[in-house]
């Protein structure tokens, strides 16, 4: 999957789609493929489950790690580093983790004429069972919000439909159905449909052959969901 | 929106507030609350509601004082600085007799302290929360499930017995996402409303809403008229819940985002040969003592597993009386105890 896309990835989406767990997943995929990633945490709005707080995870296999003055600490300033100017110098892969919604894409904005000038994809990650962008003009309305106030255009959606533990077959098929009806209104091709890695071992989600699946492990959760499964 | 989604914790406080027929939201932004208030902008003007960033948490609370006494469900909901601000309103609240419904999504302290999640304030909630003889009913939500449930039956509580409820939540349970499913109704036990300053349209003696007594023998009257329908709460109103604890050598008591580090904590005990169990206060006030007082006779035990410096050890060993020792383990300042460190104290105490 991620042969299809360019050095230069801006994952955006509804507040609590996803976003942070699939850069992860994201990154350590490039460096497996011997890739040289930088990850950005561009989230100024919300200080709980965001990429600063998998940093560790992240560097130890020697993702560099660029994150708000102040990310993961007790201060939610909403203030950015000096070094997020240096991520469009850089050569390899840039993945950048976007805060969600409107508001989270705004800081987006400030780097536009940056923007202009790097060929990147922006992809837009959709969950059909997240509050707020449960139908089709709800996910459409708040990608146009994103649009609107990055000035970035889209180029993939992500389709991170799941229901966290309650996911199955027919939570599966009902999320590739709504992301296929947003590609068609959108005219945006879907990139890929992602699955937990556990629920996809073990056959509890089957998808078809021809569906283009990422299999996810999941990084973003609590503390006592953590105990259960250590997959890191 | 009777099909499951995934929501916020945050977002299930603020939609069941919807649901429960609640029109009137007075707030004031803080971390880890915002997401609720956020959501409420949205939402409330599509049902013609009203929303309303006032200009502090004291004036959001007497916002809600107003509101609540001409007869209508209002609430707020701030994070543990904005509800020590809220603390004098709330007391005006229990003086006037008037219903309505506090969210407190707790955060570290003291002072500014921090934005991770806490239970710092179960003092706070149960035994302090503004000046006066007073209480307030507290529910404590452990899932984003509940967070969506306890919102109809605080305020239902709330109206019953003429008092304010809180929902006392944190950081973790507002900020973390599970599935969630509404009733296609929610069903709504609205309590006499006779008393409300609602305009009396010379049909009646107008009402008066009011927690001023100008002479000290009829304020003593009136509170003791309240410590008496406390009575009643205490009573009526206890709720728990129980797993694993009919043989259990050791329970744990936690309540909110601690019993769920403490369940997974049990769990792994359990697997070990270990019989622990866990006892989860869901009122924090009436506490529980009668179901807890079921336990006393099997259990060897008690381990109390809080995020503050123990601040519900006292109500456990009021409830136990001596008869079995009391343990503590927590962690404060924003730190959520992880469910090994909760397995080790288990072990510690076999």
């Amino acid at each position: 999957m991620i042969e299809k896309l360019k050095d230069f990835i801006v994952v955006t989406g509804h507040y609590g789609c996803g976003k942070t767990n699939f850069t992860i997943n994201l990154a350590l995929d490039f460096v497996k493929a011997g890739r040289k990633v930088t990850v950005v945490d561009m989230d100024l709005i919300n200080p709980y489950f965001r990429t600063s707080d998998f940093k560790g995870i992240l560097e130890e296999k020697g993702v560099e790690v660029i994150t708000p003055v102040f990310g993961a600490t007790n201060l939610d300033i909403p203030s950015l580093p000096a070094s997020m100017y240096g991520i469009f110098e850089k050569k390899d892969v840039v993945i950048i983790d976007v805060g969600g919604d409107d508001a989270g894409s705004m800081v987006l904005g400030r780097f536009k004429p940056q923007f202009d000038k790097v060929d990147y994809d922006m992809l837009y990650v959709i969950n059909r069972f997240r509050s707020m962008s449960t139908d089709l003009d709800e996910a459409v309305e708040v990608l146009g919000e994103i649009e609107a106030v990055s000035g970035l255009k889209p180029r993939y959606l992500v389709n991170n439909s799941h229901m966290m533990a309650e996911t199955n077959q027919a939570i599966y098929e009902e999320g590739k159905q709504f992301a296929g009806m947003i590609s068609e209104k959108t005219g945006l091709p879907v990139l890929c449909h992602t699955i937990d890695r556990e629920f996809y071992d073990t056959g509890i989600v089957v998808p078809d052959v021809n569906d283009n699946i990422y299999p996810l492990e999941i990084y973003v959760k609590t503390v006592w969901q953590k105990n259960k499964i250590v997959r890191i | 929106m009777s099909e499951k989604v995934l929501m916020k914790g945050n977002e299930a406080l603020g939609e069941a507030a919807i649901q429960a027929g609640c029109r009137h939201f007075f707030g004031y932004p803080i971390t880890p609350q915002t997401e609720l208030s956020a959501y409420l902008s949205k939402k409330m003007p599509k049902v013609g509601g009203t929303f309303l960033q006032a200009e502090s948490e004291i004036a959001a609370i007497n916002m809600v004082l107003g509101a609540a006494g001409s007869g209508v469900r209002a609430m707020t909901s701030s994070s543990s600085p904005g509800i020590s601000l809220k603390s004098e309103g709330v007391s005006y609240i229990a003086g006037s007799d008037v219903p309505a419904v506090i969210i407190n999504v707790q955060r570290g302290g003291p002072g500014l302290g921090s934005i991770q999640p806490s239970q710092a304030d179960y003092w706070q909630a149960t035994k302090a929360l503004g000046h006066g003889d007073f209480q307030l009913l507290v529910f404590a939500p452990s899932t984003v499930q509940e967070m969506a449930d306890f919102v109809a039956l605080a305020f239902d509580t709330a109206e019953k017995y003429r008092m304010p409820a809180m929902i006392l939540s944190d950081g973790m349970l507002g900020q973390m996402m599970e599935p969630v499913v509404f009733p296609d109704a929610t069903e709504v036990h609205e309590g006499d409303k006779s008393w409300a300053a609602s305009g009396h349209k010379n049909q009646r003696k107008h009402n008066i809403v009011n927690s001023l007594y100008i002479e000290a023998k009829d304020l003593e009257e009136k509170v003791k008229e309240r410590y008496e329908r406390y009575e009643i709460v205490k009573a009526n109103e206890q709720r728990s819940e129980s797993y694993l604890t009919e043989d259990a050598d050791i329970i744990i008591v936690a309540f909110g985002a601690s019993s769920r580090v403490s369940r997974s904590a049990v769990n792994a005990a359990r697997a070990k040969g270990i019989k622990a169990g866990l006892f989860r206060p869901i009122t924090l006030w009436p506490y529980p003592v009668d179901a807890l007082e079921k336990t006393v006779g099997t259990a060897k035990k008690y381990l109390v597993v809080e995020m503050n410096m123990g601040q519900m050890v006292e109500d456990v060993k009021l409830a136990v009386n001596g008869r079995k020792p009391v343990e503590f383990f927590g962690r404060t300042g924003g730190i959520i105890p992880t469910p090994a460190e909760v397995l080790a104290q288990i072990e510690a105490l076999v």
